[in-house]
């Protein structure tokens, strides 16, 4: 089944680049470490994914590229054209010329409506060329005005036309400290329209991605093509082929639908956060060698102790005692970060022989979830990116509660003094909005908080 | 998008003049190839002359005549026609100026009323033909002086006339005001009936003051001339230089103040016309730097002033370039934004810049610096690739930042000595249109505003309380 992705404003644009990128690029890559007929299946699968052939032979991305000034897509067109290993449909994207403003009301009631026809005639025009449609994946930032509030409305007009398809947003999380100034107001509309029309959020913080280029890629001077690259490679550690446990020696044919089904049991609860593990600069790889029991046992230690990396991990943060009679809220022990649901990726060398009991452990979980539907894992004996055994970890859990909860008080702070709301009734959109969306996630941290 | 520039007045001129100069010189370092390109076109259109005359507008490929986007108002001669004589007539078509001879007098009221009133048919008409050749116009731009009679007064004129005509297209004012020894008299009269206009009808003001700008200049004089840097500053990076660009002959009194300016402009639409990776468009520094309506004045700074002529750039002079962007000699307005509350700050960079020298320079400068309690992380950030001309690098500050008030209070007393004794009144109520009201209504309208930067400073320094979050049954 075919993923088609649309890649909207500055920041989708410019990541969706990256990720198509890594993708080709690890498909490329003569590290597979496995037999000739699994790469050629993974290099199969992975091209059905994510690209169309062309007559030409180059493979073209399976993308449409949105943005309300030209620039970026611009220079996406033809930094992807240029590499020779593929390239974008160039009549598959739309653009016009003066920007959103940062403003999330104009790219939701301005530009949504007046560009709705235009915008999904591309998409419907790439739908058409899958074989088997798999679902979107959206890719955008919630801190601007048209990856906020444009690819807002667009979820909302792809769960229109699409209703039986699944659609995973990949939202980008601002830097704390201002990007944006009215950052928190955007995000906080942004995430409230998304989670009524998407299956699922899967979350970046540019922070935490910061600090993996600081202090794991050892960069000195970061800029945001690296901060994308690191994104770009936890995606593709995703999204590249995989075999699922009852699926037989074939490749996964439903990512998308796999991934919702093992991870959105409610719909109250769809914020997906990513952990991947080792990263490392290029140059170290080849002076390193990992053990699976080793690279397990951290990633359970980052899932229970919410880190971000896997250097400084609390390892002191323990999950509570199972079979205790105490209610589960009072015995859960702080900084403990309570899953709902987890999927383990493995790849590389050696993955069958995985133990992965640690993460079936009851007392990770909820209790309203058969542990044996919370946890699921997928793997490929595949090398990926040049890494001789990787895994990521997709969690719903409360990893993304606090800084979520953050993002939501700043936002109230600014709307108590009501800063800014001006800018935002001039395109539309009414103080009741804004206090609707509020309502909206304050619900959700509420929910994720009691877990 | 484009950003469409009216030089109106004298000092609006003789900036704008230096201005298209700096821009040419700009894309001419950018663009070798001569192609006419996106950036170009956000302040050019592109006219094929061979047939002789005024040609149709080339779209895409080779670069044949340039025009400027723009259109000159002045009442009086002198400064358009040396324009139109200089090295830069090419750049100018006669369509584009609306002159006459006389002047306004120094007086805001012959400016806005009487030639407002005569010129308004012929100011739309040519508004209206500028506006058809702009592909998407998505920003006006006046620039003006606050303390004359054509700039102020025929300048806020125009401003209304934009509001009425183009009410979705942004407008930004760069005013300058005038200083304390200001020679013409009735300065403080034109200044507050401007600002009224400025209040009501402007969606940002940038505003300059001539001593700022007169500082920086004996600044970078001193530097060279003390023989400390001597002949290693690039000439052509110098903020104050015409050095490269077409009008290097006869460099005037006021060309180093006015290049200021000029870079000033530049530097503000750069993201807007050249790639980054984080864009930053004029109508997000309105989105992001104007909270409340009538809070609309940013204080900006440029900085390096100049660059030398060595190439390694450590990264300690990089953060310098963010010290001084906070300092108070480079400000263009005499205010001091570090002792005074932040309502919010934007930081546009330009050249080798990356996202962690941005964000290490904010967390080094934001505990030195006062922030309102409802935007305590109020920073807006742009990061464009290319950068100024003879610079690696180079940054625009703008704070909204109650540091204005001080200026907006002189400006009040300067008015009120003259007012209380009705001095030179009847120069201007003897204008048609023109009665004691204006007066009155424009002090109200400065007092007002003089009174919200009041309250808002009164909340520095206070405890900050957060306001209780919604609660949810659960």
């Amino acid at each position: 089944m075919s993923i088609v992705t649309v890649q909207l404003g500055q920041c989708g644009n410019q990541i969706g680049h990256e990720v198509f990128n890594a993708l080709c690029s690890d498909i490329h890559g003569t590290h597979g470490l496995c037999s000739k007929k699994e790469n050629e299946s993974y290099h199969d699968s992975c091209k059905e994914r994510f690209f169309c052939e062309e007559e030409s032979g180059v493979p073209v991305a399976r993308a449409v590229l949105v943005d309300m000034e030209p620039k970026v897509i611009s220079q996406t067109l033809s930094m992807a054209a240029r590499s020779g290993h593929w390239k974008y449909n160039h009549q598959s994207h739309f653009c016009q010329k003066q920007g959103s403003g940062n403003n999330w009301a104009n790219g939701y009631s301005v530009h949504g409506p007046r560009h709705k026809e235009a915008i999904m005639n591309l998409v419907q025009k790439e739908a058409e060329k899958c074989d088997r449609l798999g679902g979107f994946f959206t890719i955008m930032s919630m801190a601007g005005g048209t990856g906020s509030g444009l690819g807002a409305f667009v979820t909302q007009c792809l769960r229109d036309a699409f209703p039986t398809s699944f659609i995973l947003n990949h939202v980008i999380w601002p830097y704390g400290t201002g990007e944006v100034i009215v950052q928190n107001y955007n995000s906080v509309l942004t995430l409230s329209h998304l989670y009524q029309s998407a299956d699922a959020l899967l979350v970046h913080e540019n922070d935490v991605i910061h600090k993996i280029c600081a202090q794991l890629m050892n960069i000195k001077q970061i800029s945001f093509r690296d901060v994308n690259q690191v994104i770009a490679h936890q995606l593709g550690s995703v999204f590249q082929p995989t075999h699922t446990a009852g699926g037989g020696s074939d490749y996964s044919r439903n990512p998308l639908g796999d991934l919702m089904e093992t991870l959105v049991p409610h719909p109250e609860f769809k914020m997906l956060g990513l952990r991947n593990i080792p990263q490392m600069p290029e140059n170290s790889l080849a002076y390193s060698t990992f053990s699976w029991p080793g690279l397990i046992k951290h990633l359970r230690q980052m899932l229970i102790a919410n880190a971000k990396m896997e250097e400084g991990i609390d390892w002191q943060v323990r999950p509570p005692h199972p079979g205790s009679s105490i209610p589960s809220s009072h015995s859960k022990p702080l900084h403990f970060n309570t899953s709902i649901a987890n999927l383990v990726i493995l790849r590389g060398k050696d993955v069958h022989s995985v133990d992965l009991g640690s993460f079936r452990d009851p007392s990770l979980y909820t209790s309203w979830l058969n542990p044996q539907d919370a946890f699921n894992a997928w793997k490929t004996p595949r090398a990926f990116n040049k890494y001789e055994k990787s895994a990521a970890l997709v969690s719903n859990s409360q990893f993304l509660l606090k800084p979520l909860d953050n993002i939501v008080g700043k936002a109230w702070n600014m709307f108590a003094s009501k800063a800014y709301i001006h800018q935002y009734t001039k395109f539309g959109i009414q103080e009741e909005d804004f206090l609707d969306s509020f309502t909206t996630l304050e619900q959700v941290i509420s929910s994720y908080t009691i877990l | 998008a484009v950003s469409l520039p009216f030089a109106v007045g004298q000092c609006g001129n003789q900036v704008g003049c230096r201005f298209w100069d700096l821009a040419l010189r700009e894309h001419a370092a950018v663009n070798k190839k001569g192609i006419y390109d996106e950036a170009l076109s956000s302040f050019f259109r592109n006219i094929d002359t061979r047939s002789g005359g005024d040609g149709p507008d080339i779209y895409k490929g080779k670069i044949c005549s340039l025009k400027a986007r723009a259109l000159l108002i002045d009442m009086e001669e002198g400064v358009v026609n040396e324009l139109l004589q200089g090295p830069l007539r090419d750049v100018f078509d006669i369509k584009q100026l609306i002159t006459d001879v006389s002047g306004s007098g120094n007086n805001w009221a012959v400016g806005h009323k009487l030639y407002g009133c005569q010129y308004r048919e012929n100011i739309v008409e040519k508004l209206r033909k500028t506006a058809e050749h702009c592909d998407c116009l998505q920003c006006f731009f006046i620039i003006h002086s606050m303390g004359g009679g054509t700039g102020s007064g025929l300048g806020t004129f125009v401003l209304n006339l934009l509001e009425e005509e183009f009410p979705e297209v942004y407008r930004f004012v760069t005013s300058v005001y005038p200083s304390g020894e200001d020679d013409v008299i009735t300065s403080p009269y034109n200044s507050v009936l401007a600002m009224k206009e400025l209040n009501e009808h402007a969606d940002c003001v940038l505003p300059i003051e001539n001593e700022s700008l007169f500082d920086i200049v004996n600044k970078i004089h001193q530097m060279i001339n003390s023989g400390k840097l001597g002949s290693t500053v690039k000439q052509n990076s110098l903020v104050t230089s015409s050095s490269g660009s077409a009008k290097t002959l006869q460099e005037k009194p006021f060309d180093a103040m006015n290049n200021v300016v000029a870079n000033l402009l530049l530097n503000l639409t750069s993201s807007a016309r050249f790639e980054g990776s984080l864009n930053m468009d004029l109508n997000e520094i309105s989105m992001n730097l104007v909270p409340f309506p009538r809070l609309h004045y940013l204080v900006s700074s440029l900085t390096p002033l100049y660059t030398l002529a060595d190439v390694n750039v450590p990264c300690r002079r990089l953060d310098q370039m963010f010290s001084d962007a906070f300092s108070r000699d480079h400000q263009l307005i005499q205010a001091d934004p570090k002792h005074s509350l932040y309502l919010a700050c934007a930081l546009l960079v330009r050249g080798n810049v990356q996202v962690s020298d941005l964000r290490r320079n904010i967390e080094r400068l934001k505990p030195s610096l006062h922030f309102v309690s409802w935007n305590q992380e109020g920073w807006k950030t742009g990061l464009c690739s290319v950068p100024p001309v003879g610079h690696s690098h180079s940054l625009l500050a703008l704070a909204n930042n109650t540091c204005v008030k001080p200026t907006f209070i002189e400006l009040k007393d300067r008015f009120m000595k003259l007012y209380k004794k009705k001095a030179h009144l009847h120069h201007y109520l003897q204008v048609d249109g023109m009665e004691q009201s204006c007066f009155s209504e424009a002090i109200c309208s400065l007092s007002d505003l003089i009174e919200e930067y009041n309250e808002l400073d009164a909340t520095k320094g206070g405890p900050r309380i957060d306001p209780s979050r919604l609660k949810i049954a659960v």
